[in-house]
């Protein structure tokens, strides 16, 4: 009860949230508080179980969308021009369709109903069969990685191919040689002192954390797609307080496009392996003489791969806005 | 108590259309890509709502404790993957967003759509 009664106040600053959004004129505004909706919808996740996606949306919305947004800003103008009043019909349909679909809500299965349907499918299957077919803790990932790796695959891809058409319309951002730097230059936020020294100490404490989060996914909440953004996350602190030019010196972006496209490669070779060694492709358990192992390595292959190409996309993503003047 | 359980679903609605609202009502480029933005939301909270079962937990099985009761793991990996998708997809828009500006000087699309056929 106490936690319906949580969820129901979360959900209300939710949609708070969302008219703010929506009402603010001044586009810097709206970005903070997109920033304060998904941080919301990131303790609303939670509440709902769903640990591993609460870790992704707290770091890829609330962290890397935020950024982006405000990157994207830097280039256009921060205000919204009022022009055209709005008509009666849009607000009037748009207000039809929200009552309609809240009179079909009540055929819904009420929260947390162990009989709905969406619960009677294949997800018992999935966690019964799990230790003893795939032996890790994690369901999400044993899902994610191993029962549904060819959804994986195909979501890597996206990723990728996003990655590329950003490129195309900005263009890549270059990178000094780090030998070549001068270093007297002052960029970023580096004469103040207090962003200056919270970023050296937390820096390295979040790239740390990113790899945990990598390697240790398939004990406890996280993954190759959480890991890649909080990454991202450490390295655009980073360059926010150090300067871009030092960051593209420290992580070229010829390194970064390797990482992309190595990592999706990587995923894919890991199921032509699979193929390679007399299974299907993506079947992992061929990869090592007990099928148990052989998943095992499956997995932290593709969520390596899934991690490199995450990482990769979205620090270039940031570059190429960086980079823009 | 029943209608507090599906207060979940009629957030999603409300949401769902506030996104719909701002996305068909604002001309600023970005507005519109951050309703879209809202929009997603609503669906992913959507599909997170139908994995929560009652008294369960997150799916990762402990070692030594028996009886316990998983949420469904599927709607959380479904979701997990679109979010980050999704922030690749808004990066795609501001982009073009960006290149707009670029062109036209604008990025309300009244005004783009004026420059067009004046031009």
């Amino acid at each position: 009860m106490t936690t319906l009664l949580i969820g129901a106040f979360l959900l209300s600053l939710l949609v708070i949230t969302a008219v703010a959004i929506v009402r603010a004129t001044d586009l810097f505004s709206a970005v903070m508080l997109s920033g304060i909706f998904s941080l919301l919808m990131a303790l609303n996740f939670f509440l709902l179980d769903a640990a591993d996606v609460a870790l992704t949306e707290a770091a890829v919305g609330a962290g890397v969308a935020t950024v982006l947004l405000l990157a994207g800003l830097r280039l256009t103008p921060p205000t919204e021009a009022r022009g055209r009043s709005l008509r009666v019909l849009t607000p009037a349909v748009i207000a039809a369709v929200a009552l309609l679909m809240i009179y079909a809500s009540f055929g819904q299965p009420s929260l947390g109903d162990p009989q709905a349907p969406a619960q009677q499918h294949v997800a018992p299957w999935y966690i019964e069969k799990t230790p003893e077919l795939v032996d890790i803790p994690n369901i999400v990932t044993a899902v994610l990685a191993s029962y549904r790796g060819f959804d994986t695959l195909g979501e890597v891809f996206v990723v990728l191919t996003a990655g590329i058409g950003v490129m195309f319309l900005l263009g890549g951002g270059r990178g000094k040689p780090f030998s070549r730097l001068d270093s007297n230059v002052e960029e970023g936020l580096s004469r103040h002192l207090i962003p200056k020294v919270m970023a050296r100490l937390l820096v390295p404490f979040i790239l740390l954390f990113a790899l945990f989060i990598q390697f240790h996914g398939e004990y406890s909440p996280g993954g190759g797609f959480q890991a890649g953004a909080i990454f991202v996350a450490g390295i655009i602190l980073f360059s926010l307080v150090r300067g871009e030019r030092l960051t593209l010196a420290v992580i070229p972006p010829r390194v970064l496009l390797w990482m992309s496209a190595g990592g999706a490669l990587l995923y894919g070779a890991v199921g032509l392996a699979g193929i390679a060694m007399g299974g299907n492709f993506l079947d992992y358990s061929v990869l090592a003489d007990d099928p148990i192992t052989g998943q095992h390595i499956g997995i932290i292959v593709i969520e390596l791969g899934v991690g490199l190409t995450v990482t990769g996309v979205l620090l270039s993503i940031f570059h190429a806005f960086a980079a823009r003047d | 108590m029943k209608l507090l359980g599906l207060f979940n679903y009629w957030v999603f609605a409300v949401l769902l259309m506030i996104g719909l609202f701002a996305l068909i009502s604002r001309q600023n480029l970005i507005k519109k890509i951050m309703a879209l933005a809202i929009f997603q939301s609503a669906v992913f909270l959507f599909f997170i709502t139908m994995s929560k079962i009652e008294n369960g937990t997150a799916p990762i099985i402990q070692a030594g404790v028996d009886n316990q009761i998983f949420s469904n793991p599927l709607p959380q990996v479904l979701i997990l993957t679109a979010i980050v998708v999704g922030i690749s997809t808004t990066a795609l828009g501001l982009a073009i967003a960006v290149r707009l500006y670029e062109e036209y000087g604008t990025i309300e699309d009244n005004e783009i759509l004026a420059l067009d056929r004046s031009a």
